[in-house]
């Protein structure tokens, strides 16, 4: 198989009947959308709901009454962090926040008369370099070498592997990232699992250019990833990105992905007793775990981080005022990793800071999380309040591997 | 025979660029080495006095006319042609920057041979000239040999310490006959100087940049004296702009500026990830901040251990001191 | 208005660059182009000016690997029309590659004359030469470098042009067209465009591509003798004392450089 292409797709092919604002009433879930009762819940149960122009339910009047136009030519959706709030309690059950926002932002990106400069670089670098930072590919798989344990490279060594470890961007470039992917490979290891990782082929998934915006772009990234996934034998996949995960569960099958596939938590949480034999170092911490998007509200995966966390030996658990299915979003998704310049010129709060005052108040030292987008997001906020002698930002993968004894 | 060393004086709006000085430096240590003599070249429209500041050279060129009062590159490359035919100079050293560019190009097609652009360094070997210049942002150096003569060669600011080129001798001027026209199709209208206004920190040599280990905003004010102590502007990480002791137009980062000072001067930022990307091709970087490991240091040509508001005060002082010993020298 | 652009792919330095076995050249097997980055803001520029005064923009590069890519972008952002010119021999010095391109411009039909030849001020491997300056003396049109506006009066056939001095002083020149710029900024950021845009793009339009008979310029070419990476630091040297020592220190470290 040759290599895939660098950049653009070679072969443009249209992906079998994907939804648009066009064909919307030729799917059950675009019809969905317009059984929308007006009620204004998507609209109050929003973190940014006050500032947005058109939240969710101005978006759907503005569909029917066939104003559209005025919705695309509006900033308003910069303010969308694809936290699924809206969708989540939505008493009609629409899928907002996967079916009709991206249509939307993706319009809305053809007409926003400024593209906020980082934003820009972020889906430039994606198409190019395979991730927002603009970091060389070849530098993907550097932090295996501070691993500590061995991490086998799929194009180094094809043979055959239970697990393929889906790394992602921010765990592979990001110091704080590479510090997740140590202890998760070092919680593999401990476990005897067979894993792999795709190192310097692998790409981003290609969510984040879903939720913000820009559908060839995603296109492209899913096609890539396709002919490296057909390159190797693995029974399943897991990932440390719950965005990664979106994608791969969500979209990817339109193109054929039949693979299985789970985030990290709750594929370790599976080995618990193992784990519990493992977890020898009392680690006295008192930890408030914040539930991502997407691994919370989208997919229900409430209880596995908690169980790994209380499976530490030490460990006091307190949970914040917004928990679960009410977790407030750290403001990464949607694009917003790349528009806090923007919200800073607007004078809008940033929902990280807002997030980090509620965990501060559990009293509780270790904010733990479970996304790769929130390490980085909660650690500034922390520094921005002031707070940071007084609570740190980890992993659940860099807790667990803290607790064994190594 | 092999002819002199030239060097391309750059002179803008009256005055002597400081790379002028760093080329003198560096062409007197070739024309030294070549055996030949340094000969300092001066265009302009009224520029005679500035020849007495060129002694580093043997003997200054004045080339004065009242087409060569601003800086239009044909025009120039025009009034170097027939002197350069005429005097065959072994090598000419033209600065590269914002006032000079193009000329070296345009001056080498006119001769019908090439230039070597990008020189960080340049030194005679065997009585040949092997230059060292800079490619791909810094990535790569490339070691080149001009066969051409006279070798053209594009010089780039810092290649030697200006004070090496500055001396009190005062040179012999000859003023040279200038054949040249004001360019038909180009012409000159007028400078638009800044506006006053909020600084726009790309653009500025020297930056103090201010992070949290300033601890209060108070601090900044000591920050931006030492900034102006040293001809340059205050800029800052995020956090310190987040917080309101600067204004947005001054964060450095990946969600903010991009800087390429010659010196960037980090007081009390720790070197996150995000603000590096915004400053990491720096020419110069010093660090100061108390934490040993923090990531900077592995940015920073120079680091200093130490508490921020310690320091700051005493190199500024230190700064000025200096330079009031310049300016009465 | 017609408007050329001329956009040409250098390495991309996000990459590590190697150097290649004959010690004199850049491996090619990580080697990944990029367009010049300048050129992009003379193309941005090129955008502009169609959109306020109405016309055509041509862009035309060497041909390179990745110029495809770069190419059917600049369709997609609204280039008219894009030529690449073979090459053949493999990877052309700024110079050497000015004068292909130059040489087959007046033999593209209908190209030239154009109004306006837009560049990039310079760019990362410009070793041998500036491509603006380079051009304007080969097809004898006047230049200017270094230039961050440009309003054009069609009627009288001028550009007014704001070009970059230091210290953020600029300076206003009047150019009469045909002209050819070197842009170092356009007047507005790079667009974005979306990549759908970019695959319809290579769907619906071409890239034509032009033979080029070998060029032999006058002379000049350059020889590298060594090309090697230049020392890199890994951490700061830590400077030890008193604050006055150390500001001692820190004061020789600048006066070398010249920065007090």
């Amino acid at each position: 198989m040759g290599t895939a292409s660098h950049n653009i797709a070679t072969q443009s092919k249209t992906l079998p009947c994907e939804m648009t604002l066009e064909n919307l009433t030729e799917f059950p879930e675009g019809r969905r959308v317009l059984t929308c009762i007006q009620c204004g819940t998507c609209a109050g149960t929003c973190p940014y709901g006050e500032l947005m122009q058109y939240p969710p339910r101005r978006i759907i009047g503005m569909l029917r009454a066939g104003e559209l136009e005025k919705v695309f030519t509006s900033d308003s959706l910069l303010e969308c962090v694809a936290c699924y709030a809206c969708t989540a309690k939505c008493p009609r059950g629409i899928d907002l926040t996967g079916v009709l926002l991206p249509l939307i932002k993706e319009q809305v990106l053809l007409h926003l008369p400024v593209m906020p400069a980082e934003l820009q670089k972020a889906l430039e670098n994606k198409l190019r370099y395979g991730n927002p930072m603009g970091e060389s590919p070849r530098k993907r798989a550097a932090w295996v070498k501070t691993a500590g344990v061995p991490v086998r490279i799929l194009s180094e060594d094809p043979r055959p592997a239970e697990v393929l470890w889906y790394v992602e961007c921010y765990t592979s470039y990001h110091p704080r990232g590479q510090d997740n992917a140590r202890a998760t490979a070092r919680l593999l290891h401990a476990l005897g699992i067979d894993f792999a990782i795709l190192g310097n082929e692998e790409k981003c998934a290609g969510e984040c250019g879903r939720l913000s915006w820009e559908r060839g772009l995603y296109n492209t990234l899913m096609e890539y990833n396709m002919l490296v996934f057909a390159k190797y034998q693995f029974k399943m996949i897991v990932t440390s990105c719950p965005h990664a995960y979106d994608a791969f569960r969500y979209r990817y099958p339109i193109v054929g992905f039949k693979y299985n596939i789970s985030p990290v938590p709750p594929f370790l949480a599976q080995y618990l007793p193992q784990l519990k034999v493992l977890l020898k170092r009392k680690l006295g911490y008192t930890i408030t775990y914040h539930d991502s998007c997407c691994l919370g509200r989208h997919n229900n995966l409430y209880e596995e981080p908690r169980a790994l966390l209380q499976a530490i030996p030490g460990v006091k658990l307190v949970e914040m005022v917004h928990n679960r299915v009410n977790t407030i979003c750290c403001g990464g998704g949607g694009g917003g990793m790349w528009l806090d310049t923007y919200y800073k010129t607007k004078g809008i709060e940033r929902l990280s800071e807002r997030r980090v005052k509620e965990a501060i108040a559990t009293g509780a030292d270790v904010l733990a999380v479970a996304c790769p987008y929130e390490v980085s997001r909660f650690e500034d906020a922390l520094k921005v309040l002031g707070y940071e002698k007084k609570m740190v930002v980890r992993d659940i993968t860099e807790l667990l591997a803290e607790a064994i004894e190594v | 025979m092999a002819g002199n060393v030239w060097v391309i004086a750059e002179q803008w709006r009256g005055q002597l660029s400081e790379i002028t000085y760093e080329v003198l430096a560096l062409g007197k240590e070739l024309a030294t080495a070549l055996g030949c003599d340094l000969q300092a070249v001066l265009l302009g429209h009224n520029v005679k006095p500035l020849a007495a500041s060129l002694g580093k050279a043997d003997s200054v060129l004045c080339l004065d006319h009242s087409a060569l009062a601003t800086p239009v590159a044909e025009t120039f490359a025009q009034a170097l042609m027939p002197i350069i035919r005429a005097r065959s100079p072994q090598a000419i050293l033209m600065p590269l920057t914002n006032v000079s560019l193009g000329v070296a190009s345009l001056l080498a097609e006119e001769l019908g041979i090439g230039c070597v652009n990008f020189c960080r360094d340049v030194r005679a070997v065997d009585g040949s000239l092997q230059t060292r210049s800079v490619l791909y942002g810094g990535k790569m150096e490339a070691i080149v040999k001009p066969a051409q003569r006279p070798a053209i060669l594009g010089i780039l600011p810092g290649v030697r310490p200006p004070d090496e080129g500055r001396t009190e001798t005062v040179p012999p001027v000859e003023d040279v006959t200038v054949d040249v026209q004001e360019s038909s199709s180009i012409r000159w209208k007028r400078y638009i100087e800044p506006e006053i206004g909020d600084v726009d920190i790309s653009k500025q040599e020297v930056l103090v940049s201010v992070g949290r280990g300033l601890q209060s905003p108070d601090n900044v004010a000591v920050a931006a004296e030492l900034a102006e102590a040293l001809g340059g502007a205050v800029c800052g990480s995020r956090p310190v702009i987040d917080q309101g002791w600067l204004p947005l137009s001054r964060q450095v980062g990946k969600s903010g500026v991009v800087v390429k000072p010659k010196l960037y001067l980090a007081a009390g930022i720790s070197g996150a990830p995000e603000h590096v990307e915004g400053m990491k091709n720096s020419e110069l970087i010093i660090a100061i901040n108390t934490d040993e490991q923090a990531p900077i240091f592995h940015v920073a040509q120079y680091g200093i251990a130490a508490d921020v508001m310690d320091l700051l005060p005493a190199l500024t002082e230190a700064v000025r001191s200096r330079k009031e010993v310049k300016s009465h020298a | 208005m017609k408007i050329i652009v001329v956009l040409k792919m250098v390495p991309d330095v996000v990459e590590e660059l190697e150097v290649a076995a004959d010690g004199k050249t850049l491996d090619s097997e990580f080697l990944r182009l990029i367009a010049n980055e300048l050129d992009a803001q003379a193309l941005e520029e090129a955008l502009l000016l169609k959109e306020k005064y109405t016309g055509t923009v041509t862009v035309v590069s060497l041909d390179a690997p990745e110029v495809d890519d770069a190419l059917f972008t600049a369709l997609a952002k609204g280039a008219d029309q894009a030529f690449k010119i073979a090459d053949g021999s493999g990877a052309l010095s700024t110079r050497a590659g000015t004068y292909r391109l130059a040489q087959v411009l007046s033999t593209i039909q209908g190209l030239l004359p154009a109004d306006l030849i837009l560049t990039g001020a310079q760019a990362n491997d410009d070793l041998d030469g500036l491509t603006a300056p380079l051009i304007s003396h080969l097809l004898r049109l006047p230049q200017l470098g270094i230039v961050t506006k440009v309003s054009v009066d069609t009627a009288a056939g001028v550009a007014t042009v704001l070009r970059e001095f230091p210290g953020g002083v600029r300076g206003e020149y009047e150019i009469k067209l045909p002209a050819v710029l070197g842009i170092q900024a356009a007047e507005k950021p790079p667009r974005y465009v979306p990549v759908a845009k970019v695959l319809a793009a290579m769907k619906s339009q071409a890239i034509q591509s032009v033979p080029a008979p070998p060029v032999a310029d006058n002379g000049g070419s350059l020889q590298i003798e060594e090309m090697a990476k230049p020392e890199v630091t890994e951490h700061a040297q830590m400077l030890r004392g008193s604050p006055e020592e150390i500001a001692d220190q820190l004061c020789e470290i600048l006066a070398a450089r010249g920065l007090v």
